[in-house]
């Protein structure tokens, strides 16, 4: 499935363009860091990447698939967790049979997210980083080659945010290929191997971390790097 | 008033004496309407999850129909229902009229329309919150069905009381398929209709409360079962 190439990707919504002309490059192993201000698009390029949605023009690769050939082979954990009406445990149980997974693995993974003492409590009433954490668990549970992770540690405490880092390294270092959206400086220098960093509906820069975070190439970078206001 | 107290004494007489003509009603008409509800649920709840996660030419006039169709006029349904199932109609040769099958098929034909239109709205809702995570993780079409169904059992639990209440209450198709008949095809709606006609408002109205007991000992079951489930968010 991998290397991942994009270019030309373009995604509109009526008159307003989102994505304009965006290309990408990603290898084979690794984390990488999607960075940018609000409204440059960081979302909509993992829903794009993920094949939830189509562009409007413009070329997504994974290794001579299409996005929605390869979209079984990937998770998606989104900001806001979209867990079903049930408990923890069925929570998992849901997407192991409906992935015809072996439905023994349930165990070990909410054991993995620290939740194996929350299995029968409903899954709606789990706090923010107990549900985000069941979310990764139910990511991980349908074996991606790829995992995208849309923000998921936005407005946790640092415990949580801690606990998902360490799921999400524990699945890079098994071979997964992440893909991590954040607003968090501290988080993606403590995670990333390289930095995609989005301005305008465009890849501004794509470094890898140990040059982007002390010298990044691009002015909005810089400036958002810096603390400042970038549109 | 004088006719509501005496209605009221006669009521609970015939409940406390376990009068064998009046339980003998009431479980006819449970019977019909309970089973009435339950095919109504097994028809109309996938054609509703059908139609809120579809995505077709001709959708919103199929929303229009289904919505229209909630107010089926009864007496049509039945006349519907009494010509096909007469015998020089084309099911007459079934012998079915005048029977408690034909009382459920003509309530199954006026309340499957409420079920399939409340339920497509409950899980159209449901689908809205989940669509995404669904798409990601690659479902089927029945996966998905059967897993709105699930997630949105409690709100479709009041769908069915919606559908039973209708049931339960509508007299205009069941006389004109049943035919009141008396240890045959009466049922506390008929009865009711029966007993006022010839003047005994005492007996009409013990029967009326007898049926307002029983739609408020299910409304009040069913209310319970989605207080306890809201208490554990699966609302």
């Amino acid at each position: 499935m991998l290397p991942l190439t994009v270019r030309d990707l373009v995604l509109r919504f009526g008159e307003t363009t989102v994505l304009d002309g965006l290309a990408l490059d990603l290898g084979a192993i690794g984390c990488t860091m999607v960075m940018g201000p609000n409204g440059s698009g960081k979302s909509l390029l993992l829903k794009l990447l993920h094949g939830l949605i189509e562009p409007s023009a413009g070329r997504i690769d994974w290794g001579g698939h299409a996005p929605r050939e390869v979209t079984r082979r990937q998770a998606l954990v989104f900001q806001k967790p979209v867990l079903l009406r049930r408990s923890v445990a069925a929570n998992l149980d849901f997407v192991l049979k409906a992935r015809g997974k072996d439905a023994g693995r349930r165990a070990a993974l909410l054991d993995h997210v620290g939740l194996a003492h929350k299995a029968a409590q409903p899954a709606r009433l789990l706090s923010g980083g107990e549900a985000q954490r069941l979310a990764l668990a139910r990511a991980l549970a349908t074996d991606p080659e790829v995992l995208f992770l849309d923000e998921p540690t936005a407005s946790l405490d640092p415990a949580s945010v801690l606990a998902i880092e360490r799921i999400v390294s524990d699945a890079r270092a098994r071979g997964v290929r992440i893909v991590f959206v954040t607003h968090d400086m501290g988080q993606a220098r403590r995670m990333a191997d390289d930095v995609v960093f989005l301005h305008r509906g465009r890849v501004a820069e794509h470094s890898p971390a140990p040059d982007f975070f002390p010298r990044p190439r691009c002015a909005a970078a810089r400036d958002y790097l810096g603390g400042k206001i970038v549109v | 008033m004088h006719d509501i107290g005496d209605a009221l004494g006669l009521a609970v007489a015939l409940v406390l004496s376990g009068d064998a003509d009046l339980l003998e009603i009431v479980l006819l008409s449970l019977r019909v309407s309970l089973s009435a509800t339950v095919i109504a649920c097994l028809v109309g709840l996938p054609i509703g999850a059908l139609v809120a996660i579809g995505r077709f030419r001709g959708r919103d006039v199929v929303l229009i129909v289904m919505n229209a169709l909630m107010g089926l006029p009864p007496v049509v349904v039945g006349l519907l229902v009494y010509l096909h199932l007469s015998r020089s109609g084309p099911l007459g040769f079934l012998g079915l009229l005048y029977t408690p099958t034909a009382m459920i098929v003509a309530q199954t034909i006026l309340i499957a329309p409420i079920v399939a239109a409340l339920s497509r709205q409950v899980l159209e809702d449901l689908h809205t919150e989940y669509a995404e995570q669904f798409r990601s993780l690659c479902l089927t079409r029945l996966q998905t069905i059967r897993a709105l169904l699930w997630d949105a059992r409690y709100s479709l639990l009041t769908v069915g009381l919606a559908g039973f209440g209708r049931a339960v209450a509508e007299v205009g198709a069941v006389i004109i398929v049943g035919g009141n008949i008396d240890h045959l095809t009466r049922v506390m709606t008929t009865a009711i209709a029966l007993e006022t006609s010839k003047g005994d408002l005492a007996l009409a109205l013990a029967l009326g409360i007898v049926l307002l007991v029983i739609a408020l000992g299910v409304n009040a079951a069913v209310q319970s079962v989605r207080i306890t489930a809201a208490r554990h968010a699966y609302v």
